[in-house]
């Protein structure tokens, strides 16, 4: 299917402030290139500052990326805040990990879903009046839900909340970032099937960030593993979990505390990811890596298909790493 | 079991404007004994122990007993309180940066515990304090003892508290959410320093996490709670392999799987009530898949269903 939306070796950059010396240069996202098509979900996993958030941005056009393209539909996404720009926001939506704080706290909820279709001037009074409702009934509130306000909602509630307003302009595409992070287990697997079901029966294409690669697992048709602004892995959400092949995803899968038996033994990786504005030579990854070899440190190594197809980007993803993995 | 219990809680009643955060909590933690506290946000599972260690605001009630070792602690002397805490039992929380000092250097924050609970004078303090840094993995010790925590990575300063709990040479360790501020590989990292650490030392270990996985990981025993009660309480092994109350059979279907093929997952319907809301009887009745109407009239009682094996459910 075509492509909804196409990132093509993007990359954003930020400059720091100089204080002395140099100014610090932090490659946020580098390189990186990825599609969603209409029904689909891309998941995105990482650790902090990794560069997946800002990834969600560049997708949505509010970052410009520093090199690279982002197409929306078949053209060039527009600058953000131009009148092209506004008209796109409409078919695409961004949700947020911490719903009381993406909510106005002096609006009441059927407010607030009802702002997108004011702001866009879609449909008539009663009209937004009863797609409120039905948008309401869509994540799974009551009609009185609506009168209340957002302190008067649990994180639940609220994040239905959010999800209804995300939804009331018909989005074609949806940023989630962390959309149930902030969510106890029980109340997470209610918003998780919701977003599912929602997103299979309206079409829409989906890129959903987060650290957990449980949900994203659940949720994802598609996984990009990202390790300090670049993709590490891509691919099959069951393949790359059950049978991760690059270092980075290996020690992440290992290191999900699982209640219950380990299958298998935990990969506890030599410190932590490394300041973003001080990026290692070569492979990101490698000062961490139990595998890396004189190369690893030179050589930045490209994205590249598996015969299983997924993609991987590992100078050493072609030796067999299962020994090297019960070494670590 | 002829060993007494290091920490002995019976009956423990919170209410804060006069809304019970707690209904009658007991629980014993052997000497030597990682024990796990799960349970959703609001369930009182921080509550437990704040209110054990007299750290809840003074608007809260508190009924009932908790006993360190034989020693009363609810309404104990404020000064009592203070050896005890820091010393005998140490808390690490979720979040190090606020928990530490921003003003003060790493190591200058562990050296006052040393001085203050174990006596030392500056110069040996010091050097104890290094020791702890390189017990609990902080590279470069020696330097790392200057640095401010805004210096250092969340993980570090985690290390840091850590360094500052064992500084007291607790019998008591108190964790709560230890790791859900952290990033999946630091995290890793801490629960393997956490485990060790109590190995080594031998000391109890309390921890409180929302996350079944991270509490099966470095527990030997759990509790469940729900609603201000523990519901299930057994052997780490035991409640995994044989959950019994539904609540906790419920929050385990509830979690996305690693492996095997991927389904809707089995959400717990509705919301934990609210403290002024409860229903009668059993707490979980209104979002129960076994419930009965018996279950509406009574609270369960907490019974024994196999050796160390006890639920808060009728139908269990």
């Amino acid at each position: 299917m075509k492509p909804l939306l196409r990132l093509d070796h993007v990359a954003r950059v930020y400059r720091g402030h100089r204080f002395l010396g140099q100014a610090p240069v932090v490659r946020a996202v580098d390189d990186v290139s990825l599609s969603v098509a209409p029904g689909m979900t891309l998941g995105i996993v990482g650790e902090s500052g990794c560069g997946k958030s800002t990834t969600g941005r560049l997708a949505l056009g509010l970052e410009r990326p520093d090199a690279g393209s982002v197409t929306f539909d078949g053209a060039p996404m527009p600058a953000a805040g131009t009148s092209a720009w506004r008209t796109l926001r409409i078919r695409m939506q961004l949700v947020f990990q911490d719903p009381l704080g993406a909510l106005d706290r002096r609006l009441t909820i059927a407010n607030q879903i009802g702002e997108p279709l004011r702001i866009h001037g879609i449909g008539a009074d009663s009209e937004r009046r009863d797609r409120v409702e039905r948008l309401l009934a869509d994540v799974g509130l009551r009609g009185d839900h609506g009168d209340r306000y957002p302190h008067e909602l649990s994180g639940g509630q609220r994040q239905r909340a959010v999800l209804a307003r995300a939804l009331a302009t018909d989005p074609v595409l949806l940023v989630c970032d962390e959309p149930v992070s902030a969510l106890d287990v029980s109340i997470q697997a209610q918003v998780i099937n919701m977003l599912a079901e929602l997103q299979a029966r309206r079409g829409i294409a989906m890129l959903f960030i987060s650290h957990d690669l449980k949900v994203v697992r659940q949720i994802g048709h598609e996984v990009a593993v990202m390790y300090l602004g670049r993709i590490v892995e891509q691919g099959d959400p069951d393949t790359i979990f059950a049978d991760p092949v690059h270092p980075y995803t290996q020690a992440l899968v290992s290191a999900i505390p699982v209640p219950g038996p380990r299958g298998r033994p935990r990969i506890v990786l030599r410190g932590e990811p490394p300041n973003p504005a001080d990026r290692p030579a070569g492979c990101p990854f490698h000062p961490r890596c139990p595998v890396a070899t004189a190369d690893c440190a030179q050589t930045v190594p490209d994205l590249k298909p598996l015969p299983d197809g997924r993609l991987v980007a590992c100078l050493r993803a072609d030796v067999d790493l299962s020994s090297a993995r019960i070494a670590a | 079991m002829t060993e007494q219990p290091l920490l002995s809680i019976r009956g423990l009643i919170v209410a804060f404007d006069g809304l019970l955060a707690l209904r009658g909590v007991d629980l014993d933690v052997m000497p030597n004994q990682a024990f796990g506290l799960v349970g959703e946000s609001g369930c009182g599972k921080s509550v437990t122990l704040l209110a054990a260690l007299g750290l809840l605001p003074a608007s809260a009630s508190i009924q009932g007993s908790v006993r360190l070792a034989g020693q009363e602690l609810i309404g104990a002397p404020q000064t009592e309180l203070d050896r005890i805490r820091g010393g005998r039992v140490a808390m690490i929380f979720q979040d190090p940066s606020s928990a530490l000092n921003p003003v003060h250097r790493v190591g200058t924050q562990v050296m006052e515990v040393l001085c203050l609970h174990r006596g030392m004078d500056k110069t040996t303090a010091r050097a104890e304090a290094r020791r702890l840094f390189d017990w609990v993995g902080i590279p470069d010790a020696a330097r790392r003892l200057d640095a401010y925590p805004h210096e250092m990575s969340g993980g570090q300063n985690q290390r840091v508290m850590i360094a500052m709990a064992l500084a007291g040479q607790p019998d008591l360790l108190i964790a709560d959410e230890p790791t859900t501020a952290l990033d999946a590989t630091i995290q890793a990292q801490i629960l393997d320093l956490l485990r060790r650490l109590q190995q080594e030392t031998g000391m109890a270990m309390i921890v409180i996490s929302h996350d079944l996985g991270v509490i099966a990981d470095i527990c030997a025993h759990v509790a469940v709670m729900y609603a201000g009660r523990i519901v299930e309480q057994t052997e780490a092994r035991q409640l995994f392999a044989n959950p019994s109350h539904p609540y906790t059979r419920g929050l385990l279907a509830a979690l996305p799987e690693m492996t095997g093929p991927r389904r809707p997952l089995v959400a717990i319907g509705g919301s934990v009530p609210e403290p002024w809301a409860m229903p009668p009887g059993c707490a979980f009745a209104p979002r129960c898949v076994s419930v009965s109407p018996a279950c509406q009239s009574a609270v369960p009682a907490f019974r024994a269903i196999a050796a160390s094996h006890h639920v808060a459910c009728i139908e269990a």
